[in-house]
């Protein structure tokens, strides 16, 4: 029967030693020890909150870095596009240009060419005239280096007038 | 192959049987040794006691004599148990008792009990009870008290090295002994503690809740070593578990709140006419789940300790050795067992506890 009936000495003892042992435990084992795991789990916590928000500021950044890129290449083939474009107007240009160049030139060739036979030929005429001046007047000279001659000239010429 | 192994047990036993039978015979003829008494033997070793028994007989054997200390009218008298052990042993018909020399003179020690002796030096028996003689407050350091140093002890040097671990390294993964206890301490804090108490005031309990468990289950532990500094059957004493369920019963009444009491004497939703029925059994309610605590660490801490004494009691019966080969093997599977019991009983305590408290400080939710 004494089994299942307290003793006060026990429970005396028990009492005693279980609340001077919760009150040790308390001050010098629980405390520290939960604060210590407690705080570790805070910044455990915090250490995870700001890796997730880095991680989000991250994605943003990347987001904004494409959206940079992406603005950077557009203005890069707009670019390339103009400088294709202003140096096809350049060329083209240019072309126009050296054509119309080559055209003066031609032009002016043409121009000099002609004024240079038309001047070459002034001169064959002079010359043509002189000569035949010179041919003629040999010829004259020979007709009228007798008197028959120049008097089967005067008639010769006088026939004509009277044809005439 | 299971069919074998069966076959081979069941042989084992039964030779071992005719084995132990022939020994009986055999014992019998020899001499008339004192009959074996399991009960006995196995009430002497669940209860407290005086002494802490090491080996060899019960008389005469290695024992550490731990002090007594008892209140007389006189005042606080102090003496070693071995005044009353090694004193005279006096028989009075079926009962005898321990007659203290020296310093433990005028006391006698009946079944573990002090009384003081009459004037004629005598204690007096009426149906196998002491009658008549004073029984002087015993505030011995028994055997259960020594167990108690000891596992407390134990209990404030593993959390104190855990605490001092953390002092000195900060908050950083634990390691060596916080290591091992940090999860459990945990376990206690989370998932007893605030899974069944009010998140806003769970913290206050914790330090309450660790220490009971960690102080039953070490406790436990300890009473499972065969030897010294183990074998007591601490938390398997009625005065322990009673003092522990009252603690757990106090802290609920200091800390119930208006709706707790309001549930008792005006539960909701009950036609006033059961008043009178319900709230006496709201009253006896109060009283039952510390009750229940009591009674179930008790008695599962004290079957196990039973079970283990009398499996290893089948040898004694037998007087064979041989025996040992069936009891062995079942006093280990039932310590392994116990093991597990440890500290299954140690969180229930410690979860129940956590429950009522929970209960008693859960505010009012339409």
């Amino acid at each position: 029967m004494d089994l299942v009936l307290p003793d006060f000495g026990l429970l005396f003892w028990t009492g005693l030693v279980f609340c001077s042992l919760l009150f040790l435990l308390a001050k010098y084992a629980w405390k520290p020890i939960l604060n210590a795991v407690n705080d570790r789990g805070n910044s455990i916590a915090e250490a995870l909150e700001l890796a997730e928000k880095t991680r989000e500021e991250m994605k943003s950044l990347k987001a904004e870095n494409d959206k940079i890129l992406k603005a950077a290449k557009a203005e890069r083939d707009e670019i390339l596009k103009d400088a294709k474009q202003t140096s096809n107007e350049m060329i083209e240009a240019a072309k126009g240009k050296s054509k119309e160049e080559a055209q003066k030139i031609v032009d002016s060739a043409r121009d000099s060419i002609r004024s240079e036979k038309a001047a070459a030929m002034a001169e064959l005429k002079t010359h043509v005239a002189a000569l035949s001046l010179e041919i003629a007047e040999k010829v004259v000279r020979a007709e009228l280096s007798s008197d028959e001659k120049q008097k089967a000239l005067a008639n010769n010429l006088a026939s004509d007038i009277n044809m005439n | 192959m299971k069919k074998a192994l069966n076959n081979i047990l069941i042989a084992l036993v039964f030779s071992m049987t005719s084995f132990a039978t022939l020994a009986n015979e055999h014992g019998k003829e020899s001499h008339d040794e004192k009959e074996f008494d399991v009960s006995e033997m196995i009430m002497h070793h669940v209860k407290d006691a005086h002494e802490w028994h090491l080996w060899g007989p019960e008389h005469g054997g290695t024992a550490i004599y731990l002090p007594v200390i008892i209140k007389t009218d006189e005042g606080i008298k102090t003496f070693s148990s071995s005044h009353l052990y090694h004193g005279e042993i006096i028989h009075e018909g079926e009962n005898h008792y321990y007659k203290g020399v020296g310093p433990a003179e005028g006391f006698g020690m009946f079944h573990e009990k002090i009384y003081a002796l009459d004037e004629h030096g005598a204690l007096h028996f009426e149906d196998g009870h002491v009658h008549g003689n004073i029984k002087p407050m015993d505030f011995s350091i028994t055997k259960n008290v020594t167990s108690l140093f000891i596992g407390s002890f134990l209990v404030f040097i593993i959390m104190f090295s855990c605490a001092r671990f953390y002092k000195k390294n900060g908050a950083v993964a634990p390691k060596g002994i916080a290591k091992f206890m940090e999860p459990i301490i945990l376990f206690v804090q989370d998932d007893i503690a605030k899974a069944n108490i009010n998140e806003k005031k769970y913290k206050k309990f914790v330090p309450f809740l660790l220490t009971i468990f960690f102080f039953i289950w070490i406790n436990n532990l300890l009473g499972m070593i065969p030897i010294f500094p183990g074998s007591a059957n601490l938390t398997g004493n009625i005065s322990v578990t009673f003092f522990l369920a009252a603690l757990t019963l106090v802290i609920i009444l200091v800390n119930g709140n208006k709706n707790y009491w309001g549930h008792i004497f005006a539960p909701p939703g009950v036609p006033k006419l059961l008043l009178p029925i319900m709230i006496p059994i709201e009253i006896v309610g109060i009283f039952t789940k510390p009750f229940a605590l009591m009674i179930r660490l008790f008695a599962n801490i004290t079957a196990g300790h039973i079970i283990i004494l009398a499996l290893i009691s089948i040898i004694f019966i037998n007087k064979n050795v041989a025996w040992g080969a069936l009891s062995v093997p079942m006093a280990l599977f039932i310590s392994i067992l116990e093991l597990l019991v440890a500290a299954l009983q140690a969180y229930l305590f410690a979860m129940l506890s956590a429950l009522f408290i929970g209960a008693a400080v859960e505010e009012a939710h339409h």
